[in-house]
């Protein structure tokens, strides 16, 4: 009886203590993180001497995704003028259609799908790839090289990132509406040409601009955390592994709430 | 000259360093030897600044490296080269681009300069057919040689060798030790070894240490190791089954 109390006892320690190292590696990593951002932006001036590893890893995050971009954006704006239009038809509002895919596009979903499309791909690609550096001692080797693996490896991706991400949101916005547009011509009977007018005149400036700026932020997020992951990484292949599954469901999770956040700083009523 | 000063390092709550004090004269070719999992490699690590040890200082020629800011480590670290256990070669760029990091990240020379720089420690090392080659592409004794390579090439005062001879066939490993050996004669350059091979630690060394759990067990001149009296030190450097060490 006593050995039961005692084994249940130190079950619950073990709990606790368990939950404790979580929190404190938890805060550790956000610190971890936002040290990186700001010694990112220390480097910043060697962004031009940089600017090779930066054009590659643009290519590396932006043009290799541009194909899914293309359908899940394509796909996104059918699915969505497809829901709405159907909905609105039954009242005769077809013509709300193009209003709301432009405005759902900029505001919210071309920034958005945008950043979940590249926090699978170049987020995932930048933990793992770090992350393999830092198990197998290549880190460390920068280092001793004096080299500042910040310099070398994490600021060049951080600024592919923030260049990348704005344009593909933008690519993004477009390229849903366009598929807006062929729903609404085939399922909903709008011409194009109504349906161009319509958007054109919804497109107002605070959308755009909070949109992209949304992007850059997210850019910023995932670039940095999937990076400090990869710093973080630990125990070998296994380390790496772990990294990039955390980097990628961080991102997504900061990416929802930090957006929350600034579209109620936006349209919240604060602004 | 590097002092390490009663250093103790714990991970979690293994002991890996129990009060290591060591003193490594300039021009001195040190070689530590000890059994897989001993701590050779934290000592290492402790001495470039990797790891700041729990108690005890660690100095480089007077300066103390544990505590440093990264400014102060980078300028120490400058007059030092590190050769890793697994080589630590960048994976995406080739050989010859590895050996040239160094030179063009800090801009030391004119393209033309590194070229020369470059190939020519590469023809030492035996390594010019590798140059254009990758690192995924090479054998585990190369990318050591392109390791070492890559660290001597800013020509540093202290190199720090984690096991160079490991994975290399008798007669590079000849060729190692006598590159070692030629750089502390013709270049007074101070070297820090780590090593299971007693063959080239005989060969190379001033003095040895043997690392056992974590404590310097005995530390000599090769011939006082050869006549050691100390059991564990038999056992290590006759290679017995049988003995005090838990195999
Ligand atoms: N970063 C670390 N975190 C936790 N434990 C570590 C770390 N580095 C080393 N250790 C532990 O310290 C002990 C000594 O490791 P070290 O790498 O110094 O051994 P070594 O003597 O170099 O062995 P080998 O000859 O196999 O390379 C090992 O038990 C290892 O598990
Ligand atoms: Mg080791």
């Amino acid at each position: 009886m006593k050995d039961i109390v005692r084994n249940y006892q130190s079950d619950i320690y073990g709990m606790f203590s368990s939950v404790g190292e979580r929190m404190l590696y938890q805060i550790k990593f956000s610190g971890f993180t936002l040290i990186l951002i700001f010694n990112t932006f220390i480097q910043l001036r060697y962004a031009f001497s940089k600017r090779r590893e930066i054009v590659k890893q643009m290519y590396v995050s932006g043009v290799k995704s541009m194909l899914v971009c293309s359908i899940v954006a394509l796909f996104g704006g059918m699915i969505l003028s497809l829901h709405s239009g159907v909905e609105l038809k039954k009242w005769g509002q077809q013509d709300v259609v193009p209003i709301l895919m432009i405005n759902v596009m900029n505001k919210e979903m071309g920034s958005f799908l945008t950043a979940i499309i590249l926090t699978a791909f170049s987020g995932a690609a930048m933990a793992a790839e770090i992350g393999t550096m830092k198990v197998s001692e290549e880190i460390d080797a920068l280092e001793m090289m004096s080299i500042n693996p910040v310099k070398y490896l994490v600021m060049p991706r951080i600024v592919s990132m923030m260049i990348m991400l704005p344009t593909l949101s933008i690519y993004t916005v477009v390229l849903g509406v366009f598929g807006g547009a062929v729903v609404s011509y085939f399922q909903l009977g709008l011409t194009f040409e109504d349906y161009y007018h319509r958007v054109y005149e919804s497109i107002w400036l605070k959308d755009m601009y909070v949109g992209l700026l949304k992007s850059l932020v997210f850019a910023i997020i995932i670039s940095s955390i999937s990076c400090a992951n990869g710093l973080m990484a630990q125990n070998g292949a296994l380390g790496v592994g772990r990294a990039t599954r955390i980097s990628v469901v961080s991102s997504y999770l900061m990416v929802l709430i930090i957006g929350y956040f600034i579209t109620s700083l936006f349209y919240g009523g604060f602004v | 000259m590097i002092e390490v000063r009663n250093i103790s390092k714990r991970f979690g709550k293994v002991v890996v360093l129990d009060d290591v004090s060591l003193t490594i004269e300039n021009g001195e070719t040190f070689v530590i030897i000890g059994q897989s999992g001993a701590g050779k490699t934290t000592i290492l690590r402790h001495i470039a600044g990797f790891f700041d040890p729990d108690n005890g200082d660690v100095l480089i020629d007077g300066i103390k490296m544990n505590g440093a800011g990264s400014g102060k480590k980078m300028l120490l670290r400058e007059k030092m080269g590190f050769l890793f256990q697994s080589g630590a070669l960048i994976n995406w760029l080739n050989v010859k681009e590895n050996v040239a990091l160094p030179l063009v990240e800090h801009k030391l020379g004119t393209k033309g300069e590194i070229d020369k720089i470059v190939d020519e420690k590469l023809r030492l090392l035996q390594l010019d057919d590798a140059a254009d080659k990758m690192p995924s592409d090479i054998s585990g004794g190369m990318k050591k040689r392109v390791g070492l390579a890559r660290a001597i090439v800013r020509n540093p005062e202290i190199i720090l060798y984690d096991e160079p001879t490991s994975g290399l066939d008798p007669v590079m490993s000849a060729k190692i030790d006598e590159l070692i050996l030629r750089m502390q004669r013709e270049l007074g350059v101070t070297s820090v070894v780590v090593t299971h091979d007693m063959e080239s630690a005989y060969r190379i060394a001033d003095r040895i240490a043997m690392l056992y759990q974590g404590s310097i067990i005995e530390c000599g001149t090769p011939d006082q190791i050869r006549g050691s009296v100390n059991p564990y030190v038999r056992q290590f450097i006759e290679g017995k089954l049988t003995g005090p060490i838990d195999v």
